[in-house]
């Protein structure tokens, strides 16, 4: 009998690394894949060709007025440029933009630092968003305190009032959704019932149609002279409706919790509410982040409907400004700026909740 | 000990699952200190009444009353004696999301009302009492199956109760862990716990328990000391267990 000896760690043979490793397991590993993927980059090159030429090399970046552009094939960005002030705060008034900017900046500190693992304070900024830092953005923006110009919510628009709609929309739906999934689990018929109606009154509208309503037939059944704002009544609209979607993304997360958890959390004495708070949610919510997630960017873009009913959000703006006779067709600049601001903005809620996904991930087994 | 009030008295309890009747005239005694192990058939009733010791499953009919509280829709009664009533369950049922040292400060902290630094210092005095306190700052997903066991059980001692309720805590481990887990229980039973286990390790059963009863379709259908148990028993029903279990 001899002695078992372990073999010495060698490196994998040339063939399989570095660039012409990777060229070769990934694009060129057989005849048929190095078809596929000659055509795939013939594609991807004359697809991307007339677009990078369009939106960069032959674009206009500087310049002043329509006739920097006039004689351009490519994109006119001077044009964003000359409106930029309109698409970020509306017809805000101008000397008052200041409060807005503080607002941006706020939005940013808060969020901005989440990305970082190193950044130690994270709870304490996410309380910080979630509670101060609203109140503080509606006191600066809507004026008429603290020595400030009051501006009424009409005056209220551009990416501003887009971020207000969603970050209003997201910070109330998501506590709502919880009561409600938890209503509709709960063993209590009366609450229960309730739950299940206001859940399928609301997702079985159309958005739209809840802010028409909002709009226009709330007021006809309100008393004379009792009316409230149509921005709060829009807010409202939005929140009621994404809380109903978000009950069932709720919903879905506490059913996949084993019953044995219950089960557990119950022996050891818990109450039903710190069952729930202790053991049961940071479990669901945890399993249905992506479902949050979804419906968080699903609101965002949802917030353009706000138009219908005489909104100034960022779209509504550009739509009005391309309009505009003192310029050749910028049309596709215009929309293709307003997609990129969405996108920035869904793209990094994407990333933030993989980022939490995996920073709360436990090796669970069950 | 007959002027002591008793640990655990069921009187005629009788419990449907719908129509269904699970269990049927139930009685049962157990004394402060009392070491029980319960053991029949799958399906026979035996989780569901030890469950209903702590209300995890509701009774029907009948009388449970533990520690002098007699278990109603009182919900008020019932956190009385979920708090001196601790259990441990066949998939442990620890709480993935929190470590191991959480898991087990939560109910003192939530329940006792415990400071935080008294809660882990509980703990962490159990968790050297079930011999794992190194693994407290892992998630109970890091550890195996056997060490999980160990730190439920942890965790309902550091409840600090009066009686333990063990509901099958040794099948669904492999073999090799069943044993430290076992020793953990024989331990706390030498020290005087009020114990009722549902368990098929008969040599647990005949090392620690002061009476084993055989229960069949929702009945009590035989209860003796484990010495008069294993070697005599008086009903074909549980001479028939006993060979099916024993036998390989």
């Amino acid at each position: 009998m001899s002695d078992f000896k372990a073999l010495p760690d060698l490196l994998p043979p040339t063939s399989a690394r570095g660039i012409v490793g990777w060229f070769r397991t990934n694009l060129f590993s057989s005849p048929i894949n190095s078809i596929l993927s000659l055509v795939g980059i013939y594609f991807a090159v004359s697809f991307l060709t007339p677009v990078l030429d369009w939106a960069v090399f032959s674009a206009v970046w500087t310049g002043e007025g329509n006739a920097a552009c006039a004689e351009a094939s490519g994109a006119c960005w001077i044009f964003i440029g000359d409106r930029i002030s309109i698409f970020a705060y509306g017809i805000y008034p101008p000397e008052e933009f200041w409060r807005l900017d503080v607002c941006f900046v706020l939005l940013a500190l808060s969020f901005g630092p989440q990305f970082f693992d190193k950044f130690q304070y994270k709870v304490p900024l996410a309380m910080f968003s979630l509670t101060a830092f609203p109140v503080i953005c509606y006191f600066l923006i809507s004026g008429g305190s603290f020595g400030l110009v009051d501006v009424p919510t009409e005056k209220w628009g551009g990416l501003a009032l887009t971020l207000m709609l969603a970050y209003v929309g997201i910070v109330a739906a998501l506590p709502i959704g919880v009561v409600l999934a938890l209503g509709r689990r709960s063993e209590m018929p009366v609450i229960r019932t309730f739950c299940i109606a206001f859940i399928e009154l609301w997702r079985g509208v159309p958005l739209i149609s809840v802010l028409f309503m909002s709009s226009v037939m709330l007021p006809l059944f309100l008393p004379d002279g009792m009316n409230f704002d149509k921005l709060l009544r829009a807010l409202i609209g939005i929140t009621m409706f994404q809380s109903a979607y978000m009950a069932e993304v709720i919903r879905g997360g506490l059913q996949a919790i084993p019953s044995g958890q219950y089960e557990a959390a119950s022996a050891m004495g818990l109450g039903y509410w710190k069952q729930m708070r202790l053991v049961i949610l940071p479990q669901a919510l945890k399993l249905v982040i992506p479902g949050i997630v979804n419906t968080f960017i699903a609101l965002f873009k949802d917030t353009t409907l706000v138009l219908i009913i005489g909104l100034l959000d960022i779209l509504a703006l550009v739509q009005s400004a391309i309009e505009d006779p003192a310029w050749r067709a910028v049309e596709t600049e215009g929309y293709v700026f307003a997609a990129a601001c969405f996108w920035v903005f869904c793209f990094s809620m994407s990333r933030y909740s993989q980022k939490l996904e995996r920073k709360l991930h436990r090796g669970h087994k069950r | 000990m007959t002027d002591t009030k008793p640990a655990i008295e069921i009187k005629d309890m009788n419990k449907w699952y719908g129509d269904f009747h699970v269990l049927k005239d139930v009685n049962l005694t157990v004394a402060e200190g009392e070491r029980i192990v319960i053991c029949g058939p799958s399906g026979s009733g035996k989780s569901t009444m030890i469950r209903c010791i702590n209300r995890l499953e509701e009774h029907q009919a009948g009388q449970i009353i533990v520690n002098g509280i007699e278990l109603t829709e009182d919900l008020k009664r019932i956190d009385e004696v979920r708090k001196e009533v601790g259990m441990c369950f066949q998939h442990f049922n620890l709480f993935p999301h929190l470590t191991i040292l959480e898991n087990c400060t939560l109910g003192p902290i939530w329940v006792r009302k415990m400071p935080k630094k008294e809660a882990e210092d509980v703990a962490m005095h159990f968790l050297e009492r079930v011999k794992i306190p190194e693994q407290a700052d892992k998630y109970p997903g890091q550890l195996s199956g056997g060490q999980q066991q160990r730190v439920a059980i942890a965790r309902s001692l550091c409840m600090n109760p009066k009686i333990m309720l063990f509901d099958e805590p040794t099948s669904a481990l492999d073999p090799e862990m069943i044993k430290e887990v076992l020793d953990v229980m024989v331990e706390l039973a030498n020290e005087g716990m009020t114990m009722l286990c549902v368990t098929h390790e008969m040599g647990f059963a005949k090392m620690v328990a002061d009476r084993v009863i055989f229960m069949d379709a929702g009945q009590i259908v035989e209860e003796n000391n484990p010495h008069e148990f294993f070697d005599n028993p008086q009903n074909d029903r549980t001479k028939m267990f006993l060979s099916q279990i024993i036998g390989h």
